[in-house]
C-alpha cells in the first residue's frame, strides 16, 4: 500500500514534469545532428536494378544511389537536360551506312546511323561496397566467397571491408550490355534492339552466358575510346535517344558488382543487385527492409555537385536560388517507412512525423477548401501549421478510347465518327473530375498533356468537336449538339435502327470492386444522355488485358505516364504501326491513320521547331476530328510539406530530387514537441479513482479490524 | 506415441500432395503464366518475346501438369507443378517471381507476426477466461446479464473499427502511444501495446461467451456439486474442479492455431505497419506471385496439421485417461 501511495504520484510527477516527451514518437533512433527526412511509401519496390526498375516507386530509391549521364534541370521549365556524370551534352554524329560523317542538317532518310560521343566527369567515385574491397595487394577480398564464408553473411551490412573506384566509361558501357542480357530481362531490352548497333546480336550471343560473362564480349555498337569517354551507336536518327540516357536504365554499373553479386549461396541470403545497389550518387541504402522501412544516408565518397544556379524568373522571389552554388546534398539521411494505411500515415504527417504527404480522398476536405472564386487553398488548420501546398499538372493522360477495330464505334466511316463524337461531348469530364477526384485534374484537350512541347494553350489548343471558345475558356458544347450528331449517325434519340432498341453500348473494365460502382453508374448516365445503353463489361486484370491484346474490347478506359517529355512519346500512342492487335504495341484503340502516321514520321525526329509545332497541332486536328480517344483529363497533383521543409518546385521529370531539398530540423523539433505532448488528464483521473478505491478498501478492512 | 506420431507424419504427406495440387489448380485457372509474365514485366512496353524470355528464366515455359512431348518419367517431371512443388516436401521454397528468396523473407516476417501474435493469444486467453470465470461465479445475477449483453455488442462490431477507434483515442487524440510502425527488441513495444490490447478486447466478446459456456456445462455436473458438498466455496469448486476440468476443449481451440500465430494477422499487421507475415500471402495473390502462393499455402497446411497433432498429444497431458494409439 505503501509502495502504491509512492508510486503513482512519482509516475504522475514524471509524465507532468517532462515538457519535451513525445510518447507516440514513433522513431526511437537517435538522429545526433543529423538532419533525417521522414517519408512513407505504400508498396515495397520489386527490383533496384537499375537495368529492370521501371516504375515509379522504385525510382524514388534507385534515382537517388544511381546516376545516369544527364539529369532534369531543377528548377528551369520547360524540362531541359543537364549533365549529370557527363561533362557535357553527348556530340552527335550523323553517317550514312558506309561511316562517312554526314553534315547536321542531313534529311532523316540518308542517316544510317547515329553516334553518341560522351564524355564523363573525373574523380567520381563509388559509394563504399564490398564488392570493391580490396585486400593490401590489391585483390578483390569477396569476390571468391567459399560456401562456408557465405553461411556467415545474412545482409550486405556484415561485410565488414568496403572499398570504392572512380567511375569510368567502362561501367556505362557494362550496363548497356546488361540491359541485353536476356537473364537480367530489361523491361526496355526490346526496344533498345531496334536502336543500338549490335544490341540483337549481343543478346543472342550471351543467352546461355552467365551475367558476369558479359565483361568481355564486345557490342558492335558500342566502343571505349578512353577511361573517360565512349561512344553508343544508333541505328537512323532518333533524337529521343539522349532521354533514354538520362534514365536508370542507362547507369554505370561496375563490373564487380555482377561478379560479387552472382557468388553462389548469396541469392539465397537475398543478397542480390536487384537489393543492394551500386552507385555514385548523393545516397547510398543504408538498410533494406522493405517489410518495415528503408534508409538511405548520405554518400561519403559523393562527387561535387552544387545547387543550381538558374531557374525560373519568379524562383527568386520563392527563395530557390538562396543556396545556390552550395554543395549537394544538403540532408544528410532519408528514411522511408512503410505505411500501407491512409489513416495512420495521415495522423503522422499531422503529427509532424512525415515530413511531406500526397492528399488521399479520406482526408482532402481536412487538407484543402475551395475558395469563392473557385480557386483551392489550405484549410485553416492546415494553414495554422504551417503547411505548405503543391500542385502540379502531371505529364499523364487518362483517356477513354474506343477500339477501332469494332464494327460499331471503330473504323473511320462517317457514321462511327459522328458517334465517337457526340460521346466525346456527352461524357462530361469537367463533372467527373468534380465528382470522383476532387477537382484533382485538368480535362484533356488533346493527346499531350502541360509542360510537354507541342501543348498549345487557350483557344489554339481547344478541342473545338468537343467544346466551343467563350469567354475566354473552353465550354464543353451542349447536348443537343451530341444528340444532332447522334441523329446524322443514323442513331436518331440513341435508337438503333437494326433493333429499335436503344443502341447497346459495351465498355470493358477491370474495375470490379464496390468501390468502383459508383464511377462505373456515372459512365452509364453520361451514355443515357444521348439514349444509348452502356453495358459494363467488368473482368479481372488478366482477362481485360487479353481481351485488349485481341481487339475483343469495345470501350475502354486507359492511362499513359510520360517515359521523357516529347510529344513523341505520347502521339506513339495512336501510330499506326504501334497497334495492339496487329502489332502488339502500345496502340490500344488500334488507330490507323494514313494522314496521322505520315505527319508523326516527319515529327518524332524533329528538333523542337515552330515547324514542329505546327505539324504538332495538325495531328491534334487529325486525332480531334477521327475521336479513337475521348481526351479524358491530366492529373493534378497535390502535395504537402510541412513549413520546415524547403526547396521544394515540382518536377515531375526528375526522380532525383531529393538531393537539392533541404530541413530546418530545429523548427521540427520545436513543432513536434508542442504538437505531440500526450493529454494525460485520464491518467490522473485513473489514478485518483484507484487511489480511492484503495482509501475506501483500506478504510474498510481498519474498521472491521476495529469492530472485531 | 511414437507410432500414433510418425503415423500421423505420414498420413500428413498424401494430405499436403493434394492441398499442393489444389492450390496449383486454382492459380493457374486463374492466371496464366503469361499472365504472371505480364504482372511481373509491368503495363508498359511489354513485348511478346519479353513474355517468352521470362517465362523461360522462371521455369514457366513447361507445360502445366503433364509434358506430352518429353519421354518417360520426364513426362511427369518436366512439368511447372512437379519443378515447382517437389522442393516444398524439403521446405526448399526457392525464390519469388520477383527474385527473393521465399524461405528468407519469411523467416524475417514471421518474428514480428510472433511478437505480436503471441501476447495478443496469451493475454486474451488470460481475461476471456478470467472473465468468463467471473460470469459464471455470479451467474444468473444482473453482473452476468450485463456481461452477456456486451459480448454480444463487442462481437457484433467489426474488428476494423477497433482498431480505427483505438488509433483514433490513443494514438491520435491522447498521443500515448505511435499510431503505427515498428522496431527491433524492446524497443517495440511501445508499437505493440495497442494492436495488443486492441487484439484482446476486439476477441473478448466472442471468447468470453465461448468459455462461459464450456464452465457452465462444467458447473453443472455431479463432481461440482460433490466438491460443494464437501464444503468447498464457489471460488474454490471453480478454481479447483470446474477450471482443470474445462481446459480440454480450451486446449482444442488454443493450441491448433499456435503454429498458425506465425501467419500473423493482415488486418493488423497492415493498419499497424507490423513487418510480418500477416501481408505476405495477399501480396502475392495481387501481384500473381505463383512461388509465394504455394510457399505459404504450404506451410499453413503443414502448420495446420502440426497443430492437430500437437492437440492430440496434449490430451495426454491434461487427462490422463486419454491415450493415443
Amino acid at each position: 500500500m505503501k509502495m502504491r501511495t509512492t508510486i503513482l504520484p512519482l509516475l504522475f510527477i514524471l509524465l507532468v514534469g517532462c515538457d519535451d516527451i513525445q510518447l507516440n514518437n514513433p522513431y526511437s533512433d537517435n538522429e545526433g545532428k543529423q538532419t533525417v527526412l521522414y517519408q512513407s511509401f505504400s508498396e515495397r519496390p520489386k527490383h533496384l536494378d537499375p537495368a529492370t526498375s521501371y516504375s515509379e516507386n522504385e525510382y524514388a530509391f534507385i534515382a537517388q544511389i544511381y546516376e545516369p549521364l544527364f539529369q532534369y534541370h531543377y528548377l528551369k521549365r520547360p524540362y531541359q537536360l543537364t549533365p549529370l556524370t557527363a561533362t557535357e551534352l553527348p556530340e552527335i554524329i550523323y553517317r550514312d551506312a558506309q561511316g562517312k560523317v554526314l553534315a547536321k542538317n542531313t534529311s532523316e532518310q540518308d542517316i544510317a546511323y547515329t553516334d553518341y560521343v560522351i564524355n564523363i566527369k573525373s574523380d567520381i567515385h563509388y559509394q563504399p561496397h564490398p564488392a570493391l574491397a580490396k585486400d593490401a595487394n590489391g585483390k578483390y577480398i569477396y569476390h571468391q566467397l567459399t560456401p562456408d564464408q557465405v553461411q556467415a553473411y545474412n545482409t550486405l551490412s556484415d561485410f565488414k571491408e568496403v572499398g570504392t573506384r572512380e567511375l569510368t566509361a567502362g561501367d556505362y558501357i557494362q550496363q548497356i550490355k546488361r540491359l541485353a542480357h536476356p537473364k537480367i530481362q530489361s523491361p526496355i531490352a526490346e526496344i533498345m534492339k531496334n536502336y543500338i548497333v549490335g544490341f540483337d546480336d549481343f543478346s543472342k550471343q550471351v543467352k546461355q552466358l552467365k551475367k558476369t560473362d558479359i565483361t568481355a564480349l564486345s557490342m558492335a555498337g558500342l566502343e571505349i575510346i578512353n577511361p573517360y569517354q565512349y561512344r553508343i551507336r544508333i541505328k537512323g536518327k532518333y533524337p529521343q535517344f539522349i532521354y533514354w540516357l538520362s534514365m536508370p536504365f542507362f547507369s554505370p554499373m561496375p563490373w564487380e558488382a555482377d561478379v560479387f553479386y552472382e557468388q553462389a549461396g548469396l541469392a539465397d541470403k537475398n543478397i542480390t543487385l536487384d537489393w543492394y545497389p551500386i552507385g555514385t550518387g548523393p545516397y547510398l541504402l543504408a538498410e533494406n527492409n522493405p517489410n518495415r522501412r528503408m534508409i538511405l544516408q548520405k554518400n561519403p565518397n559523393f562527387h561535387l555537385e552544387t545547387y543550381p544556379a538558374e531557374g525560373e524568373p519568379e524562383d527568386q522571389a520563392k527563395g530557390l536560388l538562396a543556396d545556390a552554388g552550395k554543395k549537394l546534398p544538403f540532408i544528410d539521411k532519408v528514411v522511408f517507412m512503410l505505411e500501407k494505411e491512409t489513416i495512420p500515415y495521415w495522423t503522422k504527417f499531422l503529427q509532424g512525423y512525415y515530413d511531406a504527404s500526397g492528399i488521399a480522398s479520406d482526408s482532402f476536405d481536412q487538407a484543402i477548401q475551395f475558395t469563392g472564386t473557385g480557386g483551392i487553398a489550405l484549410t485553416e488548420s492546415m494553414q495554422e501549421k504551417g503547411v505548405q501546398l503543391q500542385t502540379s499538372v502531371e505529364t499523364s493522360i487518362f483517356y477513354m478510347g474506343f477500339n477501332m477495330l469494332d464494327t460499331t464505334v471503330g473504323g473511320d466511316s462517317e457514321r462511327a465518327r459522328k458517334l465517337r463524337q457526340a460521346i466525346a461531348i456527352a461524357v462530361d469530364y469537367e463533372e467527373y473530375i468534380s465528382i470522383f477526384r476532387n477537382g484533382r485534374g485538368v480535362v484533356a484537350q488533346g493527346a499531350i498533356p502541360p509542360g510537354i512541347f507541342g501543348y498549345a494553350e487557350g483557344r489554339e489548343g481547344n478541342n473545338f468537336y468537343s467544346f466551343d471558345w467563350q469567354n475566354n475558356k473552353a465550354q464543353r458544347k451542349k447536348i443537343a449538339e451530341a444528340q444532332k450528331l447522334m441523329q446524322e449517325a443514323g442513331y436518331p434519340n440513341g435508337v438503333d435502327p437494326t433493333t429499335k432498341e436503344p443502341l447497346i453500348l459495351y465498355f470493358d473494365t477491370a474495375a470490379v470492386s464496390t468501390d468502383d460502382r459508383p464511377t462505373m453508374n456515372w459512365y452509364r448516365k453520361q451514355f443515357e444522355k444521348l439514349g444509348i445503353k452502356l453495358v459494363i463489361r467488368a473482368t479481372d486484370y488478366n482477362r481485360f488485358q487479353e481481351k485488349m491484346r485481341s481487339g475483343n474490347e469495345q470501350i475502354f478506359v486507359w492511362g499513359w505516364n510520360a517515359d521523357y517529355p516529347d510529344p513523341e512519346n505520347f502521339f506513339f500512342l495512336l501510330y499506326g504501326p504501334n497497334a495492339k492487335v496487329k502489332f502488339g504495341g502500345e496502340n490500344a484503340v488500334n488507330y490507323q491513320s494514313a494522314e496521322f502516321d505520315k505527319l508523326f514520321e516527319k515529327m518524332r525526329n524533329m528538333d523542337n521547331t515552330p515547324e514542329r509545332f505546327q505539324i504538332i497541332q495538325q495531328m491534334q486536328e487529325v486525332v480531334r476530328h477521327d475521336s479513337p480517344w475521348i481526351f479524358g483529363l491530366h492529373p493534378k497533383n497535390f502535395s504537402l510539406y510541412h513549413s520546415w521543409f524547403g526547396n521544394l518546385k515540382p518536377n515531375l521529370m526528375a526522380n532525383n530530387r531529393l538531393k537539392y531539398t533541404k530541413l530546418d530540423i530545429h523548427s521540427r523539433t520545436e513543432k513536434r514537441k508542442a504538437w505531440n505532448y500526450p493529454v494525460l488528464m485520464p491518467i490522473v483521473i485513473g489514478l485518483i479513482i484507484i487511489s480511492l478505491i484503495a482509501l475506501l478498501t483500506f478504510y474498510r478492512r481498519q474498521m472491521k479490524k476495529a469492530s472485531k | 506415441m511414437i507410432q500414433y506420431i510418425i503415423r500421423r507424419f505420414l498420413y500428413a504427406i498424401p494430405l499436403l500432395i493434394g492441398v499442393n495440387i489444389l492450390t496449383f489448380v486454382l492459380f493457374f485457372v486463374v492466371n496464366s503464366p503469361d499472365d504472371m509474365a505480364r504482372m511481373q514485366l509491368g503495363q508498359k512496353r511489354v513485348t511478346e518475346q519479353s513474355i517468352n524470355n521470362w517465362k523461360q528464366q522462371h521455369g514457366y515455359n513447361l507445360p502445366l501438369l503433364w509434358n506430352a512431348e518429353a519421354q518417360d518419367q520426364e513426362k511427369v517431371t518436366q512439368t511447372i507443378f512437379y519443378q515447382k512443388s517437389v522442393g516444398l516436401f524439403l521446405f526448399r521454397f526457392g525464390v519469388s517471381d520477383s527474385g527473393r528468396n521465399i524461405g528468407a523473407d519469411i523467416q524475417e516476417r514471421m518474428w514480428p507476426s510472433l511478437a505480436l501474435a503471441l501476447p495478443t493469444l496469451v493475454l486474451g486467453l488470460i481475461v476471456d477466461i478470467s472473465l468468463a470465470l467471473m460470469m459464471v461465479l455470479y451467474r444468473n445475477s444482473y453482473i452476468e446479464r450485463t456481461g452477456l449483453v456486451l459480448c454480444v455488442v463487442l462481437l457484433s462490431i467489426s474488428s476494423l473499427f477497433y482498431i480505427i477507434g483505438g488509433q483514433f483515442i490513443f494514438a491520435k487524440v491522447l498521443k500515448w502511444v505511435p499510431i503505427s510502425g515498428y522496431d527491433d527488441g524492446f524497443s517495440a513495444i511501445k508499437f505493440l501495446l495497442l494492436p495488443i490490447i486492441i487484439g484482446v478486447f476486439s476477441g473478448s466478446g466472442s471468447g468470453v461467451r465461448w468459455y462461459r459456456t464450456l464452465f457452465l456445462e462444467e458447473v453443472e455436473k455431479d463432481y461440482v456439486r460433490t466438491a460443494r458438498a464437501k464444503g468447498l466455496t464457489e471460488t474454490q469448486a471453480l478454481f479447483k474442479h470446474v477450471l482443470p476440468n474445462a481446459l480440454i476443449p480450451i486446449l482444442t481451440g488454443v493450441v491448433v492455431i499456435l503454429p498458425l500465430l506465425f501467419m500473423g494477422s493482415l488486418i493488423m499487421e497492415s493498419f499497424f505497419s507490423i513487418p510480418g507475415l500477416g501481408s505476405y500471402t495477399l501480396d502475392a495473390i495481387n501481384s500473381q506471385d505463383f512461388a509465394i502462393v504455394r510457399s505459404m499455402v504450404f506451410l499453413g497446411s503443414v502448420l495446420y496439421v502440426f497443430g492437430l497433432l500437437l492437440t492430440d498429444i496434449s490430451y495426454t497431458w491434461v487427462d490422463p485417461r486419454v491415450r493415443l494409439s
